[in-house]
């Protein structure tokens, strides 16, 4: 989904925040949130990738709000997609919180997908041989997918070496989705700055890891 | 009733979905404790650079941690969510490797606890596949022009490390007292690691 989220190479976000010793939670809410989206998956019967899709379709003026509220709603979105909570009953839960006499809504009825899954974590083996090798130089396919994808804006169309074949793993396109886990080879793919960005480019190599349904041989 | 679309209160939010959660049976107190007690004091920095020591003072464990990152992580008792294949990256005077995940703020939990604020904002995010040595420079790290720029995306579920190089006038340093130096913006790599 070409969203908020998929911010490599846009322009006019401003300076850098300044690097500091901060703790992981500044606030106390913050903890409760990193729990709350922590256990998300598990509470709607879902996984880390429709986690991912989920923070991807939170409005992009919420998703600028800040981390832990995009984290946050992400969250919601997937316990709302499965019949956990609604946004009416999480509406007025918070008005009733802050002392407003609201009436509460009914809870929906919850219908957690269905996805058989290999295993606990994401590596998997692939059953068929990887199509690339290290050294082969490959053009990344120019994919506009709808829903999830692992597959960046600014390496779309441009043509890099494979530097290394990483552990073969879930899809996130596919499990995301709950159609399968779809086992995929992984690429380290590596660019010359100036492929991505031009002629003016800084020079520099990004590598970047791209599953083998994001690949095309070098025409 | 509000809007959807309305902007509610993050803090607000996040009590309210806790106490429905709470009454489900689908959340409890203890639990929520235990993670933000797990993430705020065993799992965060502390882990990678006592990784890091060790590769500085042990060359056979430091040609383990560049060749199988996740077996010699899971040596020193790192492991767990956001680390089942980790990748170590070694910084040289030549060449200088950064971290960044451009889709959303994948990091190696085990082993550099949860990211800071920074790295998840999306002018880290933007700008740093795209004008690395700039960002850095803005961090505070001037590389010289000679130095190769490598720029990790972390897109899938590899998570990435750097071990930075260890800084002059610490020959007769301890490990215990190297680890004590290194920090996380090092092990990501928009610093150096340097003696106070």
């Amino acid at each position: 989904m070409d969203g908020i989220h998929d911010v490599g190479g846009m322009q006019g976000f401003g300076q850098v925040q300044e690097l500091t010793d901060a703790p992981p939670f500044t606030e106390p809410w913050e903890g409760k949130a990193f729990v709350i989206g922590a256990l998300a998956a598990r509470i709607s019967g879902t996984n880390l990738h429709a986690f991912r899709h989920a923070i991807e379709r939170v409005p992009p003026r919420e998703y600028m709000v800040g981390y832990w509220n995009r984290w946050t709603i992400g969250a919601q979105l997937m316990m709302e997609d499965s019949g956990i909570v609604t946004d009416e009953q999480v509406r007025a839960r918070a008005a009733r919180l802050s002392g407003q006499d609201v009436p509460e809504p009914p809870a929906p009825e919850p219908h957690k997908p269905e996805m058989p899954s290999g295993g606990a974590g994401n590596l998997r083996s692939v059953d068929t041989p990887p199509t690339f090798a290290v050294g082969d130089r490959v053009r990344v396919a120019d994919l506009r997918p709808v829903g999830h994808t692992r597959l960046p804006r600014y390496v779309r169309g441009r043509t890099g070496t494979v530097t290394a074949l990483q552990p073969g793993a879930v899809f996130p396109d596919t499990a995301a989705h709950f159609v399968g886990e779809n086992p995929q080879h992984c690429y380290t793919v590596e660019f010359d700055s100036r492929e991505l960005w031009g002629a003016d480019a800084e020079p520099f190599r990004l590598s970047i890891d791209l599953f083998e349904p994001y690949l095309e041989p070098e025409k | 009733m509000t809007s959807p679309t309305e902007h509610l209160d993050p803090a607000l939010r996040v009590e309210a979905l806790a106490s429905l959660l709470t009454e489900r049976g689908l959340l409890d107190e203890a639990t929520v404790e235990t993670f933000i007690k797990t993430y705020e004091q065993s799992v965060g920095p502390m882990n990678g650079a006592k990784v890091v020591a060790k590769a500085w003072t042990d060359p056979e464990y430091r040609a383990r941690l560049l060749a199988d990152g996740t077996a010699a992580i899971a040596d020193l008792g790192f492991k767990g969510p956001q680390g089942e294949h980790i990748v170590v990256l070694e910084n040289t005077p030549a060449v200088h490797h950064v971290v960044v995940c451009t889709l959303c703020s994948c990091y190696p939990w085990p082993v550099l606890g949860l990211p800071p604020s920074w790295y998840k904002d999306p002018a880290y995010r933007s700008r740093i596949v795209r004008e690395p040595r700039r960002v850095l420079s803005e961090f505070g790290l001037d590389l010289d022009d000679s130095v190769e720029i490598r720029v990790h995306d972390s897109s899938s579920e590899v998570r990435y490390m750097v071990l930075p190089e260890r800084p002059a006038g610490t020959e007769g340093a301890s490990e215990e007292e190297l680890a004590a130096l290194v920090t996380r913006d090092a092990m990501v790599g928009v610093a150096k690691v340097t003696v106070p």
